[in-house]
């Protein structure tokens, strides 16, 4: 793996807001995560997940407020963001009609790899990902499960320091899902920073920490047991409930 | 240190190739964008080629000779040796003549009455009726312009038997550039232009339409590709593919129609660059508006529609009314079929394609940063 820009905290965030029109999508935002974190984003529909990891992969300019990604400015340096980071969205961003190998191929090569060490490295990243018995189909074909691992495989395949997910297990069986989070933990082992945003409740167990949103303001930061103390609720899941009951008693 | 120039690093390095390459294989993988790259250039050309006669020829027609004298069978003669007419069997009366045009068996009638003869032999103004099937217009004016040609023929010939007396006038006409007047040769530059208009919009919109429909074209913002290699990445196949079925066409039209290149092969496909740039930029401009690869199908439809009727494609545009000659302008496939024609059929030279080249170049300039404007604003 390549040395880390700084060696500070991968993401900070300082006052990031943004604002639609006369919706304020996320109010004000200070965050720290740290190298080799497993950092859940957490928070029901329109919370400002989305938003907030638009931000930070620089595909959305912040309405105020300033945020760097390891250790770059995400608006006026977002070239450095960008070599540095991998993205994996719900809709995976797979080129149906190419084949596992040549999608992992075309993303490695636009993040910079190029002739033999691409080769090699792509034939290493497959083995560890497991996708070798899949190479040679086309991505459209493939089911639900495989899918993701390869919108992971192409995520990581020039090894980011920064890995965004959002909401990457949506739509997967139990297994597959249990396979993506070995996977996720053993790239959180060598270094990788993973910010992460789901609806499944035992995947917000599994982070680290965890931030939880409401309607783009942050009301919770810290371990699951952080969390669940600061609300007084036993589970995860019962802090989202009470949280979401509390949005929309607000909304009505 | 590498001993190359920077230059030829960052070229190669570019992250335009991988799209370059990816683009490609999604061409080649992509039945439907595959058919309309192969087929649609041959199909184009067989239709308009064999199947699109605007000069109308060989008409049938039925004879109903009530005078049946030699006089007669000249007539009869001369006006099926124009050509225009075909002989399509001689009738007994008018009624079966009518039923004929009724029917559409025949175009055409000739009824020549009893006294034709004895008019012609007397030296009086004899009298000759066509009938003729005018409900399509095209087909009406050559019938009418062929019987006219061909009346007037034979009255010249009954003079010079009647007088020894030289032609007063003689109007000689040399059809140039086009001098058998097929219509395949009108035609055939046409459907180059048509053809690049369709890979250069249609085709290319799609195309941008679909990454932004199944998510890649976010994954790739994501990624340090930007936005100039994105955008020629996905561009420069298209221009390859449209310079591909130009030479395609260019072939099949000598090989199939004997359709000439008079003039420079190099000043066309030079002169081929600013309408691509104009295209493209409508292209790009309609991936821009359209939400769905259907939507871009249509909008691009709707832009073709205009090209094909106004530009002179088809149709000149001196006959049409001013409206439709001003949209025409404001085409670039107008001013492409004055160089593709100019060039092809006339041997025109730089000197005098400055004009509609001027024009075209303004339009792709004009055109393009519109849209890579507007599509610079989409991606961010």
């Amino acid at each position: 793996m390549t040395a880390p820009a700084t060696q500070g905290p991968t993401v900070v965030t300082e006052g990031l807001r943004k604002v639609f029109g006369s919706l304020v999508a996320v109010e004000r935002l200070d965050l720290t995560i740290n190298r080799g974190e497993v950092f859940g984003l957490l928070g029901p529909n329109g919370s400002g997940k989305t938003t907030t990891i638009r931000m930070l992969c620089g595909l959305m300019a912040p309405t105020e407020g300033r945020a760097t990604v390891v250790g770059f400015d995400v608006e006026r340096e977002a070239e450095g963001v960008r070599t540095r980071i991998g993205y994996m969205s719900q809709r995976y961003g797979l080129y149906d009609d190419l084949t596992a190998y040549e999608n992992m191929r075309f993303y490695a090569t636009v993040y910079g790899l190029h002739g033999r060490a691409r080769d090699e490295r792509l034939e290493q990243h497959i083995a560890e990902m497991g996708l070798g018995e899949r190479r040679n189909q086309l991505a459209g074909t493939l089911s639900g499960g495989w899918k993701q691992r390869l919108a992971l495989g192409c995520a990581t395949a020039h090894e980011p320091e920064m890995l965004f997910l959002d909401e990457p297990t949506a739509g997967v069986d139990p297994a597959a899902r249990r396979d993506f989070w070995a996977s996720i933990y053993a790239l959180a082992a060598r270094g990788t920073t993973i910010l992460v945003t789901t609806h499944y409740m035992d995947e917000a167990e599994r982070c680290q920490r965890l931030a939880f949103l409401s309607r783009g303001k942050l009301i919770g930061l810290g371990t699951v047991d952080e969390i669940t103390t600061q609300f007084g609720q036993p589970t995860i899941e019962d802090v989202f409930i009470a949280l979401q009951r509390k949005d929309e008693g607000a909304h009505a | 240190m590498s001993d190359t120039p920077p230059f030829v690093d960052r070229l190669r390095y570019s992250r335009f190739w991988p799209m370059l390459w990816k683009e490609f294989i999604q061409i080649r993988r992509d039945r439907l964008t595959l058919g309309m790259i192969l087929v649609l250039p041959a199909a184009q050309l067989l239709l308009f080629g064999y199947a699109i006669q605007t000069d109308v020829r060989h008409l049938p027609t039925v004879v109903l000779d009530e005078s049946r004298t030699s006089e007669s069978r000249a007539l009869v003669t001369t006006l099926m040796n124009s050509g225009v007419f075909d002989p399509a069997g001689e009738v007994a009366d008018r009624a079966t003549a009518r039923r004929a045009l009724d029917a559409g068996t025949a175009n055409a009638a000739l009824v020549i009455p009893p006294e034709y003869g004895r008019e012609v032999a007397a030296g009086r103004t004899a009298t000759v009726q066509m009938l003729v099937d005018a409900a399509d217009p095209q087909t009406a004016g050559a019938a009418i312009s062929g019987a006219q040609l061909g009346a007037q023929a034979r009255a010249t010939q009954i003079i010079a038997e009647r007088v020894s007396l030289a032609n007063p006038l003689d109007m000689r006409v040399r059809p140039l550039y086009n001098p058998a007047q097929r219509s395949a040769v009108f035609i055939v530059p046409g459907v180059i232009g048509v053809l690049l208009t369709i890979t250069l919009t249609l085709i290319t919109a799609t195309a941008i339409v679909r990454e932004r429909e199944r998510g890649t074209l976010e994954q790739l913002i994501v990624t340090p590709i930007g936005k100039t290699s994105l955008m020629l990445g996905k561009l420069v196949p298209f221009v390859i593919v449209g310079y591909v079925q130009m030479t395609v066409v260019l072939t099949m039209g000598w090989v199939f129609f004997r359709v000439p290149i008079v003039g420079s092969l190099p000043l066309l496909y030079l002169l081929t660059i600013p309408f691509i740039i104009a295209s493209l930029g409508v292209g790009l401009l309609i991936s821009t508006v359209a939400r769905s690869q259907a939507q871009a199908m249509q909008l691009s439809f709707f832009f073709m529609l205009p090209n094909i009727l106004l530009s002179g494609y088809l149709f000149p545009r001196m006959s049409m009314p001013l409206p439709a000659q001003v949209v025409g302008l404001a085409l670039p496939l107008t001013y492409y079929l004055k160089i593709l024609r100019g060039l092809m059929l006339k041997g025109t030279g730089f000197a005098d394609l400055w004009r509609p080249t001027g024009s075209l170049v303004v339009l792709a300039v004009l055109l393009f940063t519109i849209s890579v404007r507007r599509f610079h604003k989409t991606i961010e």
